[in-house]
């Protein structure tokens, strides 16, 4: 029995020395859509540290972190949420909540995990602590008829906030009974594609592409209902075909404004972010998909839709103008900053790899191979609303 | 019987060369199946099990019964007032029919 003991603590001891403890702040994964794999990434080291496998369908999957930062939460395409443990690289639990879906989000005090479904038309709520469901809203916006939803971002006090592809609405659902949500309908538009919430939770803007402008609604007075900003921006030119739509969160952001991808226009439109009237738009190369500010504001990175995905432009938010074009690698999914901007994170599809650049100094500072690497999502992203 | 078996020759070589006109090369039909899933699957799901645009399976498609001039046609100059852009800046009609036959038997890995 002493012997086992000691053998039992050597064992123990040994487990321990072979995982050190550390924190979570500089980790991260990047998502290979092609293989269902996820690679762990460390932004200290720019470099992998392990693999993750048995994801499913990764194409277009989306994470959310837990408050810690040491859980990853993967919506992937084929309907699977899939909790992956960062420290031990592994997956914790999965299921199969849904036909397809697009995402999804984590509440303010990281209690529970809402996913949002293209099929069955919804949003359905987990424990973030053991995946369980525990309510679902069905995007029924008229008798019998269900729509995509899109753009589910958390808003303050357990309420998540959603858009409504067909049904052109906004929907806010307040989870503080996770288990009987109640839900408020605003009409917000023509088939609004993604939302965000603004890095206050104040705001909620769906991005509309059956018509020129984007929804706005605001969280602190939503009885005033969604108002409509940026109205008409395509002055009734013909619209330019969108091979790819483009990707809304609250990093649009910057120095008091927003910086938002036009639909069928390829430009950057800048709208003030107190009286929400548009005060400039910026020429880029193409479709703009991401539109993100470096997190201190100074830069905007924009990457475009197919064909022009290979290049990504950089707008100076001083000047309004863009300095800068790169040409990164083929066909560039997603871009992703070090939590306090230094760096930036590119994934090259085509070129099967990731590619790191100073923010500063343009210049390439590191790279790996990945197959197919889409997403790249950073724990940073834990602390921030909206993420 | 020889000329029956000149005739038969003869056509059998006109219907091979008919259905290569519409036979993309290898390498072009690499590309295109690459373009399928990749580039397409943006909004039809890189398995085309669906997302934003509807399933383009093989059962998906026939379950919904379009005929194949209505598909090709929606591919090639898209279908306004919906996400689907038209394509016919980076693929010719007859490319368009040919992603059609291959959706239509289920569409290949790449
Ligand atoms: C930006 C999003 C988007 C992209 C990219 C896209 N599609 Fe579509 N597609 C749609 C939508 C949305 C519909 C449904 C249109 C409707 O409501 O009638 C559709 C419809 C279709 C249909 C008709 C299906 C049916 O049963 O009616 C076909 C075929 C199709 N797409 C093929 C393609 C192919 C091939 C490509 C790539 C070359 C492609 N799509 C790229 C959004 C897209």
């Amino acid at each position: 029995m002493r012997k086992f003991l000691a053998l039992a603590s050597v064992l123990l001891l040994s487990a321990c020395a072979g995982q050190p403890l550390r924190g979570t702040g500089d980790l991260g994964l990047v998502i290979e859509r092609a293989s269902g794999h996820l690679t762990l990434i460390n932004t200290s080291t720019k470099a992998p540290y392990a693999r993750v496998e048995g994801l499913g369908d990764l194409s277009h999957a989306s994470t959310v972190y837990s408050r810690d930062g040491r859980y990853a939460f993967i919506f992937g395409r084929d309907g699977g949420l899939t909790k992956v443990d960062l420290l031990e690289a592994r997956i914790v639990k999965r299921v199969i909540q849904a036909g397809n879906s697009i995402g999804g989000s984590i509440s303010q005090d990281g209690r529970i995990v809402v996913a949002q479904n293209y099929a069955p038309g919804g949003i359905k709520a987990f424990d973030a602590e053991t995946l369980e469901l525990l309510s679902e809203v069905p995007a029924e916006y008229a008798p019998g008829q269900f729509s995509k939803v899109v753009g589910l971002a958390d808003a303050q006090g357990g309420k998540f906030a959603y858009a409504l592809f067909e049904g052109g609405e906004i929907w806010v659902t307040d989870f503080k009974d996770p288990k009987k949500p109640t839900t408020q309908r605003f009409p917000a538009g023509k088939q609004p594609y993604d939302g965000l919430v603004t890095p206050d939770g104040r705001y909620f803007m769906a991005g509309l592409y059956g018509e020129d402008g984007v929804a706005l609604l605001d969280l602190w007075q939503p009885e005033k209902g969604a108002m409509k900003i940026l109205e008409g921006y395509g002055r009734g030119e013909e619209k330019l075909p969108v091979f790819k739509m483009p990707h809304l969160r609250g990093w649009s952001m910057a120095q008091g404004k927003a910086y938002l991808p036009a639909i069928g226009r390829h430009e950057v439109l800048v709208v003030d972010g107190i009286s929400w009237k548009e005060v400039g738009r910026i020429p880029v190369k193409g479709q703009p998909v991401f539109v993100m500010a470096r997190p201190d504001g100074r830069q905007i990175w924009v990457n475009f839709a197919f064909p022009d995905y290979s290049e990504v432009q950089v707008i100076d938010t001083l000047s309004g103008k863009v300095v800068k074009t790169l040409s990164p690698g083929k066909a560039i999914l997603h871009m992703e900053f070090t939590p306090r901007g230094e760096a930036v994170w590119l994934s090259a599809r085509d070129d099967n790899k990731v590619v790191i650049y100073d923010t500063a100094s343009f210049d390439k500072i590191g790279e790996f191979a990945a197959q197919a690497p889409s997403g790249i999502f950073f724990t940073s992203r834990a602390a921030r609303i909206g993420f | 019987m020889k000329n029956l078996h000149y005739f038969l020759m003869i056509y059998l070589s006109l219907a091979a060369s008919a259905a290569s006109a519409n036979e993309p090369s290898p390498e072009r039909a690499h590309e295109l199946v690459r373009m399928v899933r990749q580039d397409c699957g943006s909004c039809h799901g890189m398995t085309l099990n669906g997302g934003l645009g509807p399933a383009l399976t093989a059962e998906a498609l026939k379950g919904r019964d379009i005929p194949k001039e209505s598909l090709v046609a929606t591919i090639v100059g898209g279908r306004p007032g919906t996400p689907m852009p038209p394509w016919h800046r980076f693929l010719s009609e007859s490319e368009a029919g040919w992603i059609v036959d291959r959706l239509l038997e289920g569409f290949p890995q790449q």
